[in-house]
């Protein structure tokens, strides 16, 4: 935490207490950022770890961690986490614009080529290919991210039940959570007391 | 059906998406084909399927098929649009975090949200497979392609890269 950073190990979470300007920051997540086919968060964990040694492997799952837990893109907070830890606010705005802006303006393009070749049979081939691949890297990540659930019924009632709303139903989402994260709360608060 | 696209319910929308998207952007995805595809007719399930895979394909974080979302119904406005609702909300909520965190470390009621909440988010992925799978998939060789995918991936660690690669090569020659 950058207010901890004239006084190290005061913060348990500050680990290293790496410090880096809002410039070495904006080009890091850059170099992250253009790296990152199909998806940052391989290269996230190379550059910023191994790479740069900003972080060490247990300050980098922390961050994930955090991450996971709060709304949104996951590689979006954890840029916004570890950019904080590097730089305070500057580092924050450094990390997300390094990772956002370059694929923004590649998605532009993109969007203007798909305009005018989108209705080619041979990239309408290509995308489907991609597509039906792309749909077997998340429900693969579904199935890991499933392994971590306890083996007990009441976990995988929850499971079913978002799946069975969402996925079958078509119910609005927000409903959905409404309706299923308080009781998923509460039984868990239950089963830790 | 309204087809004329409205950029600012588009932005209101998807920024209430994203203050809710726990676990990620993918656990929303269900949500932003209903109201994109179903409700408005702005676009068609092709196009969104297609701007899902365009992005696995391009470097940078996956979500930003949300630009392509946006720049399919309204142009450059819609593209900026729902990428800064996208960013506002969790990068608000996780500043916030950072910054009061440093005061609360390890409360209980954390760890029971992030145990209660965690089914809950992994039932919204398997829901946003099943949508994006029906969605993709023309006939079983779209499904065979995605479930030889699921065993590498599961099986190996080969870089996903080959693999979209790959998949766009048979998709070119026509296999599915």
């Amino acid at each position: 935490m950058p207010q901890d950073a004239g006084t190290p190990g005061r913060d348990p979470h500050a680990a290293t207490g790496k410090r880096a300007s809002a410039l070495q920051i904006f080009l890091t997540f850059t170099q992250i950022t253009l790296s990152g086919f199909g998806g940052t968060g391989f290269w996230s964990r190379l550059v910023l770890v191994e790479r740069r040694h900003w972080l060490t492997h247990r300050d980098y799952v922390d961050c994930m961690s955090v991450a996971q837990l709060l709304p949104g893109p996951n590689v979006f907070n954890l840029a916004v986490i570890i950019g904080h830890r590097l730089g305070g606010l500057a580092g924050s705005a450094a990390a997300i614009s390094g990772l956002v802006l370059w694929p923004f303006l590649i998605m532009i393009a993109v969007g203007l080529l798909y305009e005018r070749y989108g209705e080619l049979a041979l990239v309408q081939r290509a995308l489907a290919g991609i597509s039906a691949v792309a749909v077997g890297l998340v429900l693969a990540n579904s199935i890991k991210l499933a392994s971590v659930l306890p083996r007990r019924w009441r976990p995988w009632l929850f499971v079913a039940l978002a799946f069975a709303g969402i996925g079958l139903m078509r119910l609005p989402l927000i409903g959905v959570v409404a309706a299923l994260a308080p009781f998923g709360i509460a039984l868990a608060w239950r089963e830790k007391h | 059906m309204d087809n004329r696209p409205d950029v600012p319910a588009l932005f209101l929308h998807f920024l209430m998406l994203a203050a809710i998207s726990i676990g990620g952007t993918d656990t929303v995805l269900p949500d932003m084909h209903r109201y994109l595809v179903e409700v408005h007719g702005w676009i068609t399930s092709k196009q969104f399927a297609d701007a899902y895979a365009i992005a696995r394909a391009v470097p940078g974080p996956n979500m930003l098929y949300v630009t392509l979302l946006g720049w399919q119904v309204a142009g450059l406005t819609g593209a900026i649009a729902t990428t800064l609702a996208l960013a506002i909300p969790p990068v608000t909520i996780t500043l916030l975090v950072v910054r009061l965190s440093a005061r609360n470390p390890g409360a209980p009621l954390g760890r029971a949200i992030k145990l209660g909440l965690a089914p809950i988010t992994i039932g919204l992925m398997f829901a946003t497979s099943w949508i994006l799978m029906r969605a993709v998939n023309d006939d079983w060789r779209g499904y065979l392609v995605t479930f030889i995918t699921l065993v590498v991936v599961l099986r190996t660690r080969l870089n996903p890269l080959w693999l979209i690669a790959a998949g766009a090569l048979i998709g070119v020659a026509g296999a599915v």
